[in-house]
């Protein structure tokens, strides 16, 4: 939400990708957040993980709802289309768009206020409705643009930077998403550049809901001693559970990685998800146990990081409501129209 | 069996043939619905109109619910007010039942424990037929006892009132086809009735006789119309939440859409959400309209209610979005199986800062069907929210109309949208700049062009290039043209229904919605008392030119409306700066649906305190 227009200049040796792009035709206008702004981070990873994918920006949609988190889908992807929606209503609005053109890749965009607490609820349906998108929550535990109400994502205990003390229970959205039946879910931080492209990368290939939580700081409001999504806080507590790569289809595949400590998850589009294991304990592919290791982590006040839970045999919503292939914003009045012939055994009958 | 001889034989009865108002008084839960639906379908096979109306509680067993049938001849559908016979079947609501009887009635009642003469009224007939009584002695089941009573009820009336027993019979095979075994029964039951009332009464004075009197006319209720209406209108997306009176018409949109939009492999040529409430509702209408899909939500005032921010945001961001509102009683819960017209200024100026929206006003099923195709029209074409305004009784009545006629050379108009041929081809594109001077702007769905036609969708102020924008000359400039295009609508939306008097007069009334059958009776009563109105009937908002010209053209105007607080009457003051006095106001609110007797004596009785020298003739 700038005035300023980016300068168009191309460096001539900027490397593009297999459909001839440079990360250049992947960004947005200027960002108007403040400098150090965590989010901007993420804007940035979301560049090159589109740029890695080779992904036409135009058959990206990128929605988001109301906040700092949700002025960024401006900041990047220039050439797709972008919806700004009302306070806490992205998710809605996402899967209406993804149920008129299933063709298209959807990105959300979302604050923990955004997500956790005025939107909760579709957050929570859509979700639960296994909607294909890649639903990213730039979590940094406060009202940035209202200057630093708590979240529902603060901590019980963490402190404002006035010193007040939240009292109330946080939500972790990740532990939420995994009781809602998302078949992926992620955990990042927008400081580690080197898990999180990759895990925005497996997002957005992913058939099906894949929910990512990204602690992401605020500087002006929640950087402070006494939070608990400061820089340091988060760096201190981080407790990785993989590494992950994805590699596409036409990459070879390296298999430089010791048995044991790689486990490769092939999604539905082909793509391969390698998961490089941290925790030597850790399944992702359990759905409960992921659920208990967030959770024992938690109570020790460790943030846990990485691919939490991923179902490769993910469906989405237009797997359940039984849609047909061709998007239905490309349907024309014969197949959508029954005619007066119809019309005339429907009047028939109602006599 | 006792006595049903109760008649009193010193009193003037009704005597009228195929014009006349039942009404039948049951609990509901009690499977009285189809019985009473037979009846009413009887009488139109017999080529007599009908209006029907079920009048039913917020509640889903135990509680009163009364069937009313207008049967008449001239074709007057609307409620007439009063009641002719009383199928008095709810000892619960047997003293309003006996008061609402015109002298002269009939009252029918299931005499197996026969009522005192202190609970019956000296000027009306009583007619006692033991329905327990006689279901007990042929049926062992007390669930059988209780349906076949119910059909038993329908036979004895068959006989005083001369319903067609063969067409009965048909209906009730057409009715079972698919369970022969059920039709048997009920015949059975019909003739249960029938016989006893033919052993032990004589006809009364109301009388059926077959009749020519409805041709080709369908019967159907307003919702169902409304769903094939967005199903002819190119609906691909409905999203909805449950709430009375509108839930049928995403139930309507689900049959036709699995019956005409499935593929012989099974993929469906559509997509159906049921929400979590009506705020997901219309997220998902907006999301789907502005990715180029046609998409609806149905709901009812509070829903309506809820949706507020995101109306705000297709009026200002220019996203097309239907919405059925189907109107029942606020405010509030309010009563919501009760019929009003009370939504009209929430919908016309929906969500805060300066907005204004499109309604489309249904007077009968048949319209439903149109407006309810023509909405995705307009709202592709003006690319904004447009409103139908259903209301229960429209919405959930059965009604006689016209049969639903569509051009198979029709097609959909998706308004004005770039295609990536166009922007190859070089036109110029920029969201929101007025093009053609009609204040409606071009748009690109997403997906369209890998370099060109992107553009960021926001509700926050914007120039014409879809930029944000603080500068207060682009947001007036947007403002401005959003005024243009609302004008631009006003051409668009159904132009008014005008019926003039068979005299000249400066006096006219103007009317809408659910009151047209009741308000049509009205008038030709009327004319006959030497009242002559010129009538308009409004259709859309904002109003056509026509509208605005009809006023100009009277002294006074009655505008009848079903809510407290003349909503029609303050859109039109605000609209059209029309002078208040000018409008005499016309309510009825009571959350039943008005009559014709309401409107005669309200209106006759302003004109005559308006002094009758007001009714100018020419």
């Amino acid at each position: 939400m700038t005035y300023i227009a980016k300068p168009q200049l191309h460096h001539p040796s900027l490397p593009s990708n297999a459909i001839g792009l440079t990360r250049r035709d992947y960004e947005g206008r200027i960002s108007t957040l403040c400098a150090g702004c965590g989010h901007d981070s993420i804007s940035a990873a979301i560049v090159t993980a589109c740029f890695e994918l080779d992904l036409q920006p135009h058959r990206l949609a990128k929605l988001s709802g109301i906040g700092c988190s949700s002025k960024t889908p401006d900041y990047f992807l220039g050439q797709s289309h972008g919806f700004n929606a009302v306070h806490g209503r992205m998710p809605s609005v996402l899967t209406g768009a993804n149920l008129a053109n299933r063709d298209l890749v959807f990105l959300g965009v979302s604050g923990d206020g955004d997500t956790a607490s005025i939107g909760i609820g579709q957050f929570v349906h859509s979700v639960r409705r296994g909607v294909n998108m890649c639903y990213i929550v730039e979590n940094n535990g406060v009202y940035g643009l209202t200057k630093g109400q708590f979240s529902a994502t603060s901590d019980k205990g963490s402190k404002s930077k006035r010193g007040a003390e939240n009292t109330e229970s946080g939500i972790d959205l990740v532990a939420l998403a995994l009781q809602l039946g998302a078949t992926y879910v992620g955990r990042s931080f927008s400081g580690d550049k080197e898990q999180l492209v990759p895990l925005i990368k497996g997002a957005l290939t992913h058939g099906g809901a894949a929910v990512l939580d990204v602690i992401s700081p605020c500087v002006a409001f929640n950087n402070h001693a006494g939070s608990t999504k400061s820089f340091d806080y988060v760096r201190e507590h981080n407790d990785a559970v993989n590494r992950l790569d994805v590699i596409l289809g036409r990459t070879p595949i390296k298999t430089d990685y010791a048995p044991g400590e790689v486990r490769d998850v092939t999604q539905h589009d082909g793509s391969v998800l390698r998961l490089k294991k941290i925790a030597a304990d850790y399944v992702a592919t359990d759905r409960n146990a992921a659920a208990a290791y967030i959770q024992e982590h938690q109570a020790k006040g460790e943030i846990v990081t990485g691919l939490l839970y991923i179902d490769p045999e993910a469906s989405d919503l237009h797997d359940r409501l039984g849609t047909t292939r061709v998007p239905l914003n490309a349907l024309g009045t014969e197949d959508l129209t029954p005619g007066a012939q119809a019309l005339a055994r429907i009047n028939a009958g109602l006599r | 069996m006792p006595d049903q001889n109760l008649t009193q034989p010193h009193m003037a009865q009704i005597v009228a043939t195929n014009d006349f108002v039942v009404k039948f008084a049951n609990v509901n839960g009690s499977g009285s619905a189809s019985a009473n639906g037979l009846f009413a379908k009887a009488v139109i096979r017999m080529g007599v109109p009908v209006g029907a109306r079920n009048i039913f509680p917020s509640n889903i067993q135990g509680l009163p619910t009364w069937y009313e049938v207008r049967v008449n001849g001239e074709g007057h559908v609307g409620r007439r007010g009063g009641v002719d016979l009383a199928v008095a079947l709810n000892p619960q609501t047997w003293d309003d039942d006996l008061a609402g009887l015109v002298p002269g009635g009939y009252l029918f009642y299931d005499s197996t424990k026969p009522m005192p003469p202190s609970k019956f009224r000296d000027d009306i007939t009583v007619i006692g037929v033991p329905l327990t009584a006689i279901c007990n002695t042929a049926y062992k089941i007390p669930r059988e006892r209780q349906l076949f009573k119910n059909i038993a009820y329908v036979g004895a009336l068959s006989h005083l009132i001369g319903i067609d027993p063969d067409i009965v019979e048909t209906l009730l095979a057409e009715e079972f086809a698919s369970k022969a075994k059920l039709i048997d029964a009920n015949v059975r039951a019909f003739h249960l009735g029938r016989d006893w009332a033919k052993q032990n009464l004589e006809p009364i004075g109301l009388q059926l006789k077959h009749a020519d009197g409805v041709g080709n006319r369908i019967f159907v209720d307003g919702n169902r119309a409304a769903a094939l209406g967005a199903v002819y209108g190119g609906a691909t997306v409905c999203a909805w939440y449950p709430i009375t009176p509108s839930t049928s018409i995403a139930e309507g949109f689900m049959e036709y859409c699995e019956e005409f939009r499935t593929d012989p492999d099974g993929s469906k040529r559509y997509a159906i959400i049921q929400a979590e409430d009506e705020i997901a509702s219309i997220g998902i209408v907006n999301g789907a309209a502005w990715n180029g899909a046609r998409a609806f939500t149905c709901t009812s005032g509070p829903g309506i209610s809820l949706m507020n921010e995101f109306i705000g945001l297709s009026y200002y961001a220019e996203i097309p979005a239907v919405i059925f509102d189907v109107q029942r009683g606020g405010p509030s819960t309010g009563m919501p199986t009760r019929t009003q017209q009370a939504d009209l200024l929430l919908a016309a100026y929906a969500s805060h800062g300066d907005t204004k929206h499109v309604l489309l006003i249904p007077g009968d099923p048949g319209e439903c069907f149109t407006m309810g195709a023509l909405a995705f029209d307009l709202a592709d074409r003006l690319q904004t929210t447009v409103f139908v305004m259903l209301d229960l009784d429209i919405g959930m009545q059965e009604w006689l109309v016209e049969p639903f006629v569509w051009d198979d050379n029709r097609q959909l108009d998706r308004g004005k949208v770039i295609t990536a041929e166009d922007l190859e081809a070089g036109k110029p594109f920029g969201r929101y700049r007025d093009v053609d001077g009609d204040g409606v702007p071009f748009r690109t769905y997403p997906g369209t062009h890998p370099t060109k036609g992107a553009y960021f969708t926001r509700g926050s102020s914007h120039n014409s290039m879809a930029v944000y924008s603080e500068r207060g000359a682009d947001y007036t400039e947007g403002m401005q043209r959003l005024l243009k295009k609302f004008a631009t609508a006003a051409e668009l939306v159904p132009p008014p229904v005008i019926q003039p008097a068979a005299r000249p007069t400066r006096i006219g009334v103007l009317y809408f919605g659910s009151t047209a059958p009741a308000m049509h009776e009205a008038l030709v009563t009327l004319e006959r008392r030497g009242r002559h109105l010129d009538a308009l009937r409004v259709r859309g908002f904002p109003f056509s030119q026509e509208v605005f010209e009809f006023i100009a053209a009277h002294d006074e105007i009655f505008v009848a409306e079903q809510n407290r607080d003349a909503q029609m009457r303050s859109l039109l003051m605000i609209e059209g700066n029309i002078d208040a006095s000018k409008l005499t106001s016309i309510r009825h609110y009571d959350g039943t649906p008005v009559t014709a007797r309401f409107l005669i004596d309200a209106i006759s009785e302003k004109m005559n305190a308006n002094a009758p020298e007001k009714e100018t003739l020419k």
